[in-house]
């Protein structure tokens, strides 16, 4: 196992193809969810405590940086979400083949980015 | 090439199963909130807490949320498996991921029926 292997990579040459760059920002979409989770449940026990601590959550989710976060948030989950679903029908054996799974990557990016924005600007 | 079988001996298949099917369940139960909470025309804390009010509201919520932290778990595991190396780091990990899914999982039933 330890002797060297020869390696013929061109690295200049190789680029992550789409499939793989999603699958990277599954990972990463999927750690920043879990980073996040105190300060999500901490935001649902704020929200449903009482009148007062649920109008002082508000006021701090009104400051822009906290807008920001939960927006970068919302997009980490939408990717996740969207991506997530491509493995499931990857799965079951749905849009294997090469050309399709390009396609579909292609469209997790586009629809999770395009329902970031719509529900963005739906919430604020 | 070799034959596995989800219910067969430990291949990995359990979790990878669990995965998938808490994936499952966290998509709907999200896909079924964001539309309530969408289609609300006016949504305020009387919306919001009437809508946990409900203890099928708090159980499904409950279930989700330990959905979430079993399919995180099995996540990073994976991902650590791919990116740390040393075991005693992979061990503090794991202990660490652990132990703060337990305390969320308790965190999370004070929410939802301490409120």
């Amino acid at each position: 196992m330890d002797k060297e292997h020869p390696k013929h990579l061109a690295q200049h040459l190789i680029k992550l193809p789409l499939p793989g760059f999603v699958s990277i920002l599954h990972r990463i979409s999927g750690l920043l969810l879990f980073l996040a989770l105190p300060l999500l449940l901490l935001m649902l026990q704020y929200s449903l405590r009482s009148i007062e601590t649920y109008t002082q959550l508000m006021a701090v989710l009104a400051h822009p940086l906290a807008k920001l976060l939960l927006l970068g948030l919302l997009w980490a989950f939408l990717h996740h979400f969207c991506a997530g679903l491509r493995y499931l029908a990857i799965d079951l054996d749905y849009g294997v083949k090469l050309a399709q799974a390009r396609a579909s990557s292609k469209a997790v990016l586009a629809v999770s980015l395009l329902l970031t924005v719509l529900l963005g600007a739906k919430l604020w | 090439m070799v034959n596995r079988v989800v219910t067969g001996a430990h291949y990995g298949l359990r979790d990878w199963l669990i995965q998938r099917i808490t994936a499952a369940l966290m998509a709907l139960y999200s896909v079924a909130l964001a539309g309530y909470l969408l289609l609300q025309p006016h949504l305020d804390y009387d919306v919001w807490t009437g809508l946990f009010s409900g203890q099928p509201m708090r159980t499904f919520t409950l279930l989700f949320l330990l959905s979430v932290f079993y399919h995180a778990w099995i996540g990073i595991r994976g991902v650590v498996m791919d990116y740390v190396k040393p075991a005693s780091a992979r061990l503090t990990i794991y202990v660490l991921v652990i132990l703060v899914s337990l305390l969320y999982a308790i965190w999370a039933v004070q929410i939802l029926w301490g409120m």
